[in-house]
């Protein structure tokens, strides 16, 4: 009948068959890694007319396939709405779900995933038509809001609008460009999203002057890949590789200078980098793991400014996602 | 015992009655599919376990913390996931009563209008069905969703207003709400009295008929005491009703009833579909009437209008009903495509954002197509019972 009831038939064939998992060595033996991103969302995870894709999320992709098999390009990109994402994960159809989605409690231990760690610290904003001249979302009460299905918004604007006694109707849409539509068409006064996204679904507009992001956040929304529980040698390398890319910004590690690092380094670069020690093994990789994440798609901070930042149309500024030393929460555990 | 005897006792035996043994045989299998069913979710049930997937049905009473748009039970953030599973089916049930209503009525209105003598009403009603039925639902859908959003003014001080009680804009058609009060229920009790009256009443002019041939108007009869009665008991009771009226906000209305977008443009794109299909079950049932039924009720005198709606559609009935209850049947699976526009049906909000939340794949999708199971058996069962009553034999 539908595709949710094809997946849930799906997972059923596959979850009646015995557990094993090495997707390590699938990778390896495929040469090729499945990665579920979004359907189309600027900055995060976006498909140019080429058909390549490119965003934060994309680069966590590229990362993982330069650590296991040395060459960022290797990835298949899987497109993938936010009801799709975890039946997509769990069933085996990607390796890794690398598609702004945010770590919950519920998440983490009631679907057989794991989250690897925070590539973006975001929160739920809204975004409403300038015309109805609303400075803050305390004034939307009684306001419709147009919202995607699937997602942890559905419940953080409930949240919200029960905490602050305030009525509201939410129109849910399966995928984000209706909810965009819904919002130019009027049916709906505010469009409720990841802050960080809101930025990105305003570009798409056709008039993006003519809507505001109100200033408040009303939720965590951390955001990172996640891989299915249950295989600790991947759980392990995704982890290691977002950290390796945050370590490398605090290092000051670079593409341009890693190579020049790995032989000339302070020992924390050439560790690293893998001229020093064994990290690489540990994870069952090449020594050269990390070098290869670098090299091919830079550390955080390059990533993020590619992206969103200053040199991406989005303009965001690091914020909470700023290094720690630098008034940021970016904090990667010890590279030892 | 003689060889005849013998015979007939080892026939009596048990498991040689081939009735018994047909039912041993079904029995065997039923245990067999049950067995591998079983075996399936069992299977299911422990490799999931051991991938630390969440299974079984405790979430059902969790609480939900999501809201959704339209409700007919009193629901918000704080109800159970069960529920918006309530809420959901609900929905559905309220689509496709409007459509299967809608849709049969434009189905036979336009495979009645198939035989109209007037050249425009024919060619009309051949292009509608060419038209409605050959372009995919979920693209009627979209049409008139967006029709819909796109025809309507968008700011609630715009909106299209009649006698400044119903508003139509973006957001919905906001009609006043009668509220009873206080005596409101002897006016219910008046309606379920008019309608026990007509039934009487029905039984007793088709008795009389077919004592004195006498034809009492039943239609005029019956409309008159259903509304007569209850309005009679409403103003004995002294109008025991107050009106809610939309009340202009800020953003829309509040207050009232509100039909939202979503429900009027899936309502019409399903009736409008599936009234096609109706009206090419109609005209298949009309053409199977025999034409001498219709030439021997001319040469009686009868009017046309009467030929058609007391000879020719009930003897059509008997091949109209079966297919009417697969148009039925596919109405309600159709409504599915609820999700693509936002409409809280049962597929929108429990196989989508229920399960989501949960990430109980499995339980839901199993609770979700045993519902859509059971309500097209009662279809099914409901348009039986009405073609049996149709069942006459054709002379
Ligand atoms: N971070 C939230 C929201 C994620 C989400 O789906 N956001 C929408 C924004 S409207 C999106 O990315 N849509 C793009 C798509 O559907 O591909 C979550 O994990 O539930």
């Amino acid at each position: 009948m539908h595709k949710s009831i094809l997946f849930g038939l799906a997972t059923v064939a596959l979850f009646s068959a015995p557990v094993q998992a090495d997707t390590l060595e699938d990778v390896k033996k495929a040469g090729m890694l499945k990665c579920g991103v979004s359907t189309g969302l600027a900055g995060f995870s976006q498909k140019d007319e080429k058909g390549s894709w490119s965003g934060l999320d994309v680069d966590v992709c590229r990362g993982v396939a330069a650590a296991v098999l040395g060459d960022a390009s290797k990835v298949t990109y899987k497109p993938l709405t936010a009801k799709e994402r975890f039946t997509a994960l769990q069933s085996g159809e990607i390796d890794i779900l690398s598609r702004n989605t945010t770590w919950t409690h519920t998440r983490d231990t009631s679907l057989g995933l794991n989250f690897a760690g925070t590539i973006y610290y975001d929160g739920t904003g809204f975004m409403v038509s300038k015309k109805l001249g609303v400075k803050s979302a305390l004034e939307l009460d009684g306001a419709a809001a147009c919202i995607q299905a699937g997602t942890s918004t559905e419940l953080a604007i409930a949240d919200y609008f029960r905490e602050n006694n305030m009525k509201y109707k939410v129109v849910t849409f399966d995928t984000s460009d209706q909810t965009r539509t819904g919002l130019e068409s009027g049916r709906c006064d505010f469009l409720v999203s990841d802050q960080s996204q809101l930025y990105a679904l305003r570009i798409g507009l056709k008039d993006p002057a003519g809507a505001i992001v109100l200033p408040e956040v009303i939720s965590k929304e951390p955001l990172g890949p996640v891989v299915r529980q249950g295989d600790d040698k991947w759980f392990n390398i995704t982890k290691w590789v977002v950290n390796a890319s945050i370590e490398g910004e605090f290092q000051g590690v670079t593409s341009e200078n890693a190579d020049e690092l790995a032989k000339s380094g302070k020992p924390g670069q050439k560790r690293l980098l893998g001229t020093e020690g064994d990290l690489g093994e540990k994870l069952g990789l090449s020594k050269d793991w990390a070098l290869n994440v670098i090299k091919q798609v830079g550390n955080y901070s390059e990533s993020f400014e590619r992206n969103v930042g200053q040199d991406s149309p989005l303009k965001i500024k690091r914020g909470l996602n700023a290094q720690w030393n630098n008034g940021g929460i970016l904090y990667s555990p010890a590279m030892r | 015992m003689t060889e005849d005897q013998r015979a007939v006792s080892s026939k009596h035996a048990f498991y040689n009655n081939p009735k018994n043994r047909a039912l041993i045989y079904q029995l065997l299998l039923l245990i067999g599919i049950g067995y591998f069913f079983y075996t399936i979710v069992s299977n299911t049930m422990a490799n999931m376990e051991a991938r630390g997937i969440k299974s079984g049905f405790g979430f059902l009473q969790a609480t939900s913390g999501f809201d959704i748009l339209m409700s007919l039970i009193p629901f918000d953030a704080t109800y159970s996931y069960g529920r918006t599973f309530v809420v959901g089916l609900l929905n559905t049930i309220l689509v496709s009563i409007i459509g299967i209503i809608l849709a049969t009525i434009i189905g036979f209105l336009i495979g009645v209008a198939h035989f109209s003598p007037n050249w425009l009403i024919k060619k009309l009603a051949t292009a509608y069905v060419e038209t409605f039925r050959n372009i995919p639902l979920l693209l009627q859908v979209f049409f008139w969703y967006f029709a819909v959003l796109a025809a309507l003014p968008t700011a609630a001080r715009d909106s299209v207003s009649i006698g400044e009680a119903v508003f139509l804009n973006v957001k919905g058609l906001f009609i006043p709400k009668l509220i009873g009060e206080s005596g409101s229920s002897i006016v219910y009790l008046s309606i379920a009295v008019a309608l026990i009256a007509i039934l009487f009443l029905r039984r007793w002019a088709k008795k009389r008929q077919e004592l004195t041939g006498a034809q009492f108007p039943v239609l005029w009869t019956g409309l008159g005491i259903f509304f007569g009665l209850p309005l009679l008991a409403t103003l004995i009771t002294g109008i025991p009703f107050g009106l809610e009226y939309p009340i202009m906000g800020r953003f829309s209305f509040d207050g009232g009833i509100t039909v939202i977008p979503e429900l009027m443009a899936l309502a019409l794109a399903l009736s409008i579909y599936t009234g096609a299909f109706i009206a090419e079950a109609v005209r298949a049932g009309i053409q199977a009437v025999p034409h001498g039924q219709t030439e021997a009720a001319r040469s009686l005198g009868m009017k046309e209008s009467k030929i058609m709606s007391l000879i020719v559609v009930p003897q059509a009935m008997r091949v109209i009903t079966p297919l009417l209850n697969s148009e039925y049947q596919s109405l309600v699976k159709n409504s599915t495509l609820a999700t693509a526009i936002g409409y809280p049906d049962l597929f929108t909000v429990f196989v989508g954002t229920t399960l989501n939340q949960t990430g109980q794949a499995i339980e839901i999708v199993f609770m979700t197509m045993a519902v859509y199971f059971v309500i097209n058996m009662i279809i099914s069962f409901v348009m039986n019972r009405f073609n049996k009553s149709t069942q006459i034999t054709a002379r």
